[in-house]
């Protein structure tokens, strides 16, 4: 046992870890400690949004820093779930699947990939997506959405108004150009955290 | 009240802009909560003001981004020891200037996708004038912008070699992974309002 002071970082033993991008449901472990329920302040159960996330080893371990996961998770929400108008839900999915399959976060892939197959449809268009990579033709509105969120996942950026001129002549509206850039832009916040401070499991 | 997102796009009153994100209040608001979270902090006993501003310039210089550089910059100037610091802090990410994402997958099929690309630690020289535990985080950081596939609890081992506690860690990577949504959507933004 690691003396979990002087050395609090976790080091799980995975077997099986998943090594190809898959819309199965894979796990996730971490590589620091999460909070225990017991440690939780009224700070802490804010942060996490949702009384359910307690049960979540990701949620728990992001809420050592309560207020910027409460602020992070509410943007997800919004950018994801907000359905007054603009982009159909698939479609968000699709720029969260394309920024994460090009920046190589396996485990996001994988929730992200599931929701975009459920909304259109389209699963196996999503797999080519996942098995093919990110130059994969399926038509040219979601190519021009997944050209996007690419490009934008970029360092530096890439994004340049031959993209929103792409998109535009696809049929997206000025408001769901919004939402790719914000669905693809989120997507970098969130590969970052669940690529550096933990690992997929395999599934079941 | 002001909003970073539109002080760093160049957000006019009364725009098409203003109205696009005002489409979004829920989005926009917590863009904003979470960058004053993370730079006007309640809390400072694991992450210095100085640290998160020097890590935000970092960041800021690796996606040359303009308006952010000169924004953190500022703040990071406005810090005890600022100027030195901005100095060394900028040389140091000059160094680390490259284009991503890059990086290597677990062995198997992906290995085919692996692209070589920088493995970047801050250069000795800097080192001395930025020390050793920010050092460590500017070392993080360019892995997180650049080659977040390859991340690694060896990784967050060195973060924890030069002091750095696990709350710590998880504002640095917040802070890192917070920066490139706000830079991207305001890149993003900046280029659809003009276009």
């Amino acid at each position: 046992m690691n003396a979990p002071l002087q050395h609090p970082v976790i080091t799980p033993a995975v077997e099986n870890a998943p090594v190809a991008f898959t819309q199965d449901q894979i796990g996730w472990t971490p590589w620091l400690a999460p909070l225990a329920e017991d440690q939780l302040t009224d700070r802490h159960w804010a942060g996490l949004v949702e009384a359910s996330r307690a049960k979540s080893p990701y949620f728990m371990l992001l809420v050592r820093d309560p207020d910027v996961l409460e602020a992070r998770t509410k943007t997800d929400k919004d950018i994801f779930y907000n359905v007054e108008d603009g982009l159909p839900r698939a479609e968000r999915e699709l720029a969260a699947t394309a920024a994460s399959r090009e920046n190589g976060c396996i485990f996001c892939a994988s929730v992200h990939s599931r929701f975009a197959s459920h909304f259109s449809k389209r699963s196996e268009d999503v797999q080519r997506l996942l098995d093919e990579g990110v130059n994969v033709d399926l038509g040219e509105r979601w190519n021009a959405i997944i050209a996007a969120s690419v490009v934008l996942t970029q360092t530096p950026p890439a994004f340049d108004t031959t993209h929103v001129d792409r998109l535009k002549a696809a049929g997206l509206s000025t408001e769901e150009i919004s939402d790719v850039i914000h669905g693809a832009a989120f997507f970098n916040w969130a590969n970052r955290l669940m690529l550096s401070i933990g690992e997929p499991l395999p599934a079941g | 009240m002001t909003d970073i997102i539109d002080t760093l796009a160049g957000t006019a009153t009364g725009s098409p802009l203003e109205a696009l994100r005002l489409r979004r209040p829920v989005t926009r608001d917590n863009a904003e909560k979470t960058y004053r979270a993370l730079f006007q902090p309640v809390n400072v006993d694991d992450v210095s003001l100085a640290e998160r501003f020097a890590v935000a310039l970092f960041v800021a210089v690796l996606h040359a981004d303009t308006a952010s550089t000169e924004h953190y910059g500022a703040l990071l100037t406005g810090q005890p020891d600022g100027e030195r610091l901005l100095a060394a802090v900028l040389a140091a990410a000059e160094a680390g200037v490259t284009k991503g994402p890059y990086g290597a997958y677990p062995d198997g099929p992906l290995s085919v996708e692996n692209k070589a690309g920088l493995q970047y630690a801050v250069a000795s020289a800097q080192r001395d004038a930025i020390g050793a535990r920010l050092a460590a985080a500017l070392d993080h950081a360019h892995l997180l912008v650049f080659r977040p596939r390859e991340a690694s609890p060896e990784a967050l081992a060195a973060l924890a070699a030069a002091g750095w506690s696990s709350t710590g860690i998880v504002t640095l990577s917040q802070l890192v992974a917070f920066l490139s949504f706000q830079i991207r959507v305001v890149a993003g933004l900046k280029v659809l309002s003009a276009a």
